[in-house]
């Protein structure tokens, strides 16, 4: 009522009466408080496993860790859709609140937006169908089926947050953009006001995105980080939009150019994260995490069609006043450059959502759902990905409206200089030449740091002769006195090293699996894994099947790991011995990671003799339950209690029995294990924080700013 | 007891979002918009004319590309200024009519 109300007084607000807006806008705040509200009273609920509540019951058990019943709420899709509703009302009030004495005419519309949406959001989980957080079971159970295994892991825990705010976040421009399309504003103030948030936005995608390609090494068993699974591309779309759009509004700040195009890629953004919300919780396509079932999918197509059509209808109505008459005075210049980058990272979106969407399309014209994998979105992104980062590097070399040919005399020598003399020692003492791709990432990067030095080094110098210091404390002065400029140079910087250790990853990797028994051994490059004894442990709800190796590297130990394989019992039905190897099962890899290179094992046990005893277990179980447990219960109710905690005991001492002879020499078998070898894979981490550095050095309020806002 | 919680509730959330019909304080008064984009533009123009120092101290614009640059952006920020000038004219007059 909060969010509906709030929409409809800042609509009325719209025709004048200033009164309405101020209620509209403090219908955010209070919709802020009443979600905070839900949210504490969940996350309370399941810390004190209350399950009277059908999503604490469904998502966590008296099992789960406690750190694990905290994150739970997003893992149910009631829960999801609480959390982006609070997010939203999070970042509306803070826009609001910071716009209250702003853009009087666009406001109330971007208020009216952001609200709309939010009642969307709580308006779907009071009547979209069992998706109401608060929907309660009767009876109560005594256990909850717990939460997904897959889903057990510490990135996991801010992963989805991380996305989520990301997304959200982009409801911001969006609300502002539409505004100033329908109040015909469409000069820079919008993009003044909003400019802030699309950062914020982008830094929690690139978090969010991150994260998830760490879970996907760490946790999932296969062996990479990046799959070009739909959830995975479902959160790169907007993240490539967005990055376009970063770009793009300073284009249009700059030089009142590319208005048609920033509001187009605002609305793509929003769309695209709201497709990624419904990717993740209708189930639409197959993924690997695609947790949600398909009772919303419905209500998310239709808003996304709402968004898209609406927005579509209103940029082209507004295409006279979007039109702008300047044009790009040279294309050595840097606005030129930005919209070579903006058509590259376009392009890649529009291949990586035929690419995610193609089953559909395929389904739709052939009958049958065809599914492209990942060598065909290599194949089609990696020559767009190198573009990408030769245009990183030129761009901060060429000046805005033109750089003339003395000036492209002065800049480009040294890092052109520096990317020949890569070139040259990358063929004489590596195999790089192995992979053109590769190698073409490794030359342009060692262009684009090197330009990203000179640009600080000289601005650095200048500095220097006009005001005096050191070398360093230059570099810090021209860095924070424009955050923009240098903050995008740190993340143009964090971005190219994480594409190197894509390239050397993807390319230079050596992987072998292989069928090993105790004792015996396997060699990969350099490194020589033996088998040295098998592990195991009953841990919780799972059992952990393992193996302890040790590596040597040119004979000298290297490190002893620990891969293992959890198998969770089966939650729904008769708990018996043989469940836990029908239910989830997830991995912990062995790793040992380095700045070279990354020792990575995962193990598939063999645990056929095992399912086997178990299933004999269970039958003897069944057996004694029939002949000799339920006639005393029939005969005494009041000893089904007893008996049951008896049995569980009695259950659990079983299964610590026939899961101990997987550790006797007699019984032991072989394991499958997937080792790889694999270079420079903690540079894609180590990019990924100086990129995320640079985002937020750059969104930081320059103390200019600062005191430009003081009363 | 959870109605009573309920009617509190509802109670607080329709006294505060209706605050600016019932309260003494004063209502939001937003800036101009005509204002606000000119001072938008302003800030872009005050950030290239920056850009453009940075650049010639970075060898990216040579010193007569640098004179060129400057004196247009110059003339654009000064045109900008004139015009949040009347903006702010005309506007203080429209309040002093409404007043």
């Amino acid at each position: 009522m909060t969010a509906v109300f709030g929409a409809v007084a800042a609509l009325i607000g719209t025709r004048s009466d200033r009164r309405w807006v101020d209620a509209a806008r403090r219908s955010t705040y209070a919709l802020f408080a009443l979600l905070l509200i839900c949210v504490l009273v969940i996350e309370y609920a399941f810390l004190t496993s209350d399950f009277s509540l059908s999503v604490v019951a469904n998502h966590s058990s008296r099992e789960t860790p406690l750190f694990y019943k905290f994150t739970a709420m997003w893992s149910s899709q009631e829960g999801s859709l609480l959390l982006w509703a609070f997010l939203l009302s999070l970042v509306a009030s803070v826009s609001l609140f910071f716009s209250r004495e702003k853009l009087r005419d666009v406001v109330p519309w971007a208020t009216a937006i952001m609200l709309g949406i939010g009642a969307f959001f709580t308006l779907l989980m009071l009547f979209g169908g069992g998706v109401n957080p608060f929907d309660t079971l009767s009876p109560v159970p005594e256990n909850g089926v717990g939460l997904n295994p897959l889903l057990q892991h510490p990135s996991m825990i801010i992963h989805p947050p991380m996305l989520y705010m990301g997304y959200v976040s982009l409801t911001v421009p969006f609300a502002f953009a539409i505004g100033a399309l329908i109040t015909r504003r469409v000069d820079a103030a919008w993009i003044k006001s909003t400019r802030g948030f699309a950062l914020i936005a982008w830094t929690f995608l690139t978090i969010g995105v991150i994260l998830g390609a760490r879970w996907s090494y760490t946790e999932l068993g296969w062996g990479g980080y990046w799959a070009w699974d739909p959830v995975e591309n479902a959160s790169i779309m907007p993240w490539l939009i967005t990055t376009a759009y970063i770009h793009s509004i300073m284009v249009q700040e700059k030089r009142g150019m590319l208005k048609v195009w920033n509001v187009s890629l605002i609305v793509a953004s929003f769309t695209l994260a709201l497709l990624g919300t419904f990717l993740v919780r209708s189930g639409v396509l197959q993924s690997i995490h695609a947790f949600g079932d398909s009772t919303v999918g419905p209500y998310f197509l239709g808003l996304i069609t709402v968004v898209l059509v609406g927005s579509t209808a209103l940029i082209i109505s507004r295409l006279p006043l979007l039109s702008s008459r300047k044009k790009i005075d040279s294309m050595a210049s840097r606005e030129a450059v930005f919209l070579i980058n903006n058509l590259l990272l376009v392009s890649m979106c529009v291949l990586v959502f035929w690419g995610t969407f193609f089953p559909l399309i395929s389904e739709l014209f052939t009958g049958t759902k065809s599914v492209l994998a990942a060598p065909w979105f290599d194949q089609y992104t990696t020559p767009l990905a190198v573009a990408l980062v030769l245009f990183t590097g030129i761009g901060p070399l060429l000046a805005w409206r033109r750089i003339s040919w003395q000036g492209i005399k002065r800049v480009f020598p040294i890092p052109t200089a520096a990317a020949g003399i890569t070139l040259v020692l990358l063929l004489l003492f590596t195999d790089a030449s192995n992979s053109f791709w590769a190698l073409a990432v490794f030359v342009l990067t060692s262009f684009t740091v090197v330009a990203l030095a000179q640009e600080t080094w000289r601005g650095a110098a200048a500095r220097r002769t006009s005001a005096g210091g050191s070398i360093p404390g230059s570099i810090l002065a021209v860095a924070t006195r424009n955050r923009r400029r240098y903050g995008g140079y740190i993340v143009h910087l964090g971005f190219v090293v994480l594409l190197v250790g894509v390239a050397a990853s993807s390319s230079f990797e050596s992987k072998r699996d292989v069928t090993l028994s105790p004792g015996e051994s396997v060699t990969v490059e350099d490194y020589v894994l033996t088998y040295e004894k098998p592990t195991v442990k009953r841990d919780g709800q799972a059992v952990v099947f393992g193996a302890q190796v040790s590596v040597n590297r040119n004979g000298q130990e290297f490190a002893t790991l620990e891969p293992t394989r959890r198998y969770y019992q089966r939650t729904s039905g008769t708990r018996t011995i043989a469940g836990y190897f029908q239910g989830e099962a997830t991995s912990e890899v062995g790793l040992r990671a380095g700045l070279r290179k990354d020792f990575w094992v995962s193990i598939e046990p063999d645990t056929n003799e095992i399912r086997q005893r178990s299933e004999v277990a269970d039958d003897r179980f069944g057996a004694y339950m029939r002949t000799r447990v339920l006639p005393i219960i029939r005969q005494d109710p009041s000893q089904a209690g007893p008996i049951a905690q008896q049995l569980v005991a009695v259950q659990g001492l079983a299964t610590d029995q026939i899961i101990a002879d997987y550790l006797k020499p007699e019984t032991a078998t072989a394991a499958t294990f997937r080792v790889i070898v694999s270079p420079m894979i903690s540079w894609i981490w180590i990019g990924a924080i100086i990129t995320i550095f640079g985002a937020l050095f750059a969104a930081w309020p320059s103390r200019g700013s600062r005191r430009r806002k003081a009363p | 007891m959870e109605f009573v919680y309920l009617i509190l509730m509802a109670a607080a959330v329709t006294a505060f979002v209706g605050y600016p019909f019932w309260g003494k304080g004063r209502v939001t008064v937003a800036e101009d918009p005509e204002i606000a984009a000119l001072e938008a533009a302003r800030e872009a123009k005050y950030r290239e004319i920056s850009d453009a120092e940075t650049d010639l101290a970075t060898g990216k614009l040579s010193q007569e590309d640098y004179e060129l640059v400057n004196a247009e952006l110059r003339t654009d920020a000064v045109g900008l200024l004139k015009d949040l000038d009347e903006a702010r004219d005309r506007s203080a007059a429209s309040e002093n009519q409404t007043s």
